[in-house]
């Protein structure tokens, strides 16, 4: 059957069959480099216009239409414009930070690619710390929305990084925690054994309501993380113009709102990989024929149906919620999220010792 | 597709980082090719007026690295402190199976100071942003 495994395994046979290993490990990694920047492309351009055609769904209007078959290519023709606009560096910005703060954006989403299984045995980097690799990486972003903010020298910029600051390092504690609860069910920072602990059943079917209250808590917290609404506070247009980014133009400016779209895919990535079973079809216990029906979706499809419907939900956010205030963003954080992800995180650490889970 | 990578690469030893340079060395390739190809394209019409910074069309006052609130400060000192304990967990996450009841409860000490320190800060009004 046609599967992302076997097209790699059959590059990878034939590469060393014709070419030394030296030569094949290159060559690899040249298709991995053009595999990754073609996904990072693809998802922008995807992600863009699912945004603007959910968006217009819940306002029950049309959205893009003009660009391409309902309005499909919008966001390539958007994207095609960004690259020939005039790129600008104010005269009180600091040069150097100014031009550095896209680069540790983007650098920091494509590192965030690589322990992401996308289908069966079908991963970039398996590395025996997953999870806690991504949690040390994604805690970079910060690093690149306080440097744009304060290499702008401009009012909106310094307040919008200094909010998404204090934002995003506050939600990364329930979000880490949360995260945790699933590692102390399956006892493996490794994401393959993660995903391979959910064979007989979801987590969040299997950890009855403190995996509930984890995934909760884990979409609430990524959903700050990402700076998307209601937390997108650093970016308030109402008040701040375009926060961090007011500043930029053209294709840095570009490079930022990919960053921020591939973010959002990575955390809905891993939230599907934690909670949802990643590749996992949907399996449930020990129901032999029922699990080889749902065998026959392939593991690719699963992965991302549920990694694009976590993306859905996020959207809906957007559109169902109303922007909080700076105090109640970090009262939500300090005052309930963190106490109650850290006694949920107990709840498991007991539920598994006493083995109350499926 | 770069399990292909793994399976080159002798894949017993996967704390070989190899993978993560090169997804950093193709990250910064590709922004820097960007920024090099939108620098050759986009126009070059530079004026003072436009490299003003933008403050919604009235005229710029002074800098705007002034002094800011201290609560944002102080909510990155309090993370570094709660983030560290947080990391404290991953070890015990992996482990407790081994552990048992002893390492439960040893872990609910180690909660009984968490809360403690949280209570304190809450007490001193460090997380009291209306005021």
């Amino acid at each position: 059957m046609w599967s992302f495994s076997g097209i790699s395994n059959s590059i990878h046979e034939w590469l060393s069959q014709t070419f030394n290993p030296t030569l094949t490990i290159i060559i690899e990694m040249v298709i991995a480099g053009v595999a990754v920047i073609g996904l990072f492309a693809g998802l922008g351009l995807v992600l863009v216009i699912m945004e603007r055609k959910v968006s217009a769904w819940m306002q029950i209007r049309l959205g893009p239409n003009r660009v391409g078959p309902k309005g499909m290519f919008q966001s390539l023709a958007d994207t095609l414009k960004l690259l020939v606009k005039e790129g600008l560096t104010p005269t009180g910005a600091d040069k150097l930070l100014f031009n550095l703060a896209p680069f540790i954006a983007m650098i920091v989403a494509m590192l965030l690619m690589a322990p992401i299984a996308f289908a069966k045995d079908f991963q970039l980097w398996d590395l025996n710390i997953g999870v806690l690799y991504v949690s040390a990486i994604s805690s970079m972003m910060v690093i690149s929305i306080l440097m744009a903010g304060w290499a702008s020298n401009n009012k909106y910029s310094l307040m919008g990084a200094m909010r998404s600051g204090a934002q995003i390092v506050s939600y990364e504690l329930s979000a880490g925690l949360s995260v945790l609860s699933i590692v102390v069910l399956t006892g493996s920072l490794r994401v393959s054994d993660i995903i391979q602990s959910q064979a007989d059943g979801w987590w969040i079917f299997k950890g009855h309501i403190p995996a509930v209250i984890a995934f909760v808590t884990f979409i609430i917290a990524v959903t700050a993380e990402t700076n998307r609404a209601p937390f997108d506070l650093a970016e308030a247009e109402s008040e701040l113009t375009a926060g961090f980014h007011t500043e930029y133009s053209g294709m840095k400016f570009a490079l930022f709102f990919l960053a921020e779209y591939v973010n959002v895919f990575i955390v809905c990535a891993i939230g599907a990989t934690l909670f949802l079973g990643g590749w996992m079809p949907f399996h449930i216990g020990h129901w032999a024929g029922f699990n080889h029906v749902m065998d026959y979706i392939p593991s690719s499809l699963w992965f991302f149906g549920k990694t694009f419907f976590l993306i859905f939900v996020i959207m809906w956010f957007r559109w169902t919620f109303p922007r909080l205030r700076i105090d109640q963003l970090l009262n939500l954080e300090w005052k309930y999220l963190l106490p109650i992800s850290m006694v949920n995180l107990l709840l498991v650490t007991a539920m598994a010792i006493l083995k109350w889970h499926f | 597709m770069i399990h292909l990578l793994q399976t080159g690469l002798n894949s017993a030893d996967s704390g070989s980082f190899l993978p993560v340079a090169v997804q950093f060395i193709i990250a910064t390739g590709l922004v820097a090719f960007l920024m090099f190809v939108t620098h050759m394209l986009g126009p070059k019409r530079k004026t003072t007026d436009k490299l003003q910074n933008f403050s919604s069309g009235i005229e710029t006052h002074g800098d705007a690295r002034q002094p800011m609130a201290i609560k944002y400060f102080l909510t990155a000192i309090l993370f570094v402190l709660f983030d560290v304990e947080v990391i404290f967990f991953y070890p015990y996450a992996v482990n407790f199976k081994v552990l048992g009841w002893n390492g439960f409860w040893a872990v609910m000490l180690f909660v009984g100071f968490f809360l403690c320190g949280f209570i304190y800060i809450l007490k001193k009004g460090a997380l009291k942003w209306e005021e």
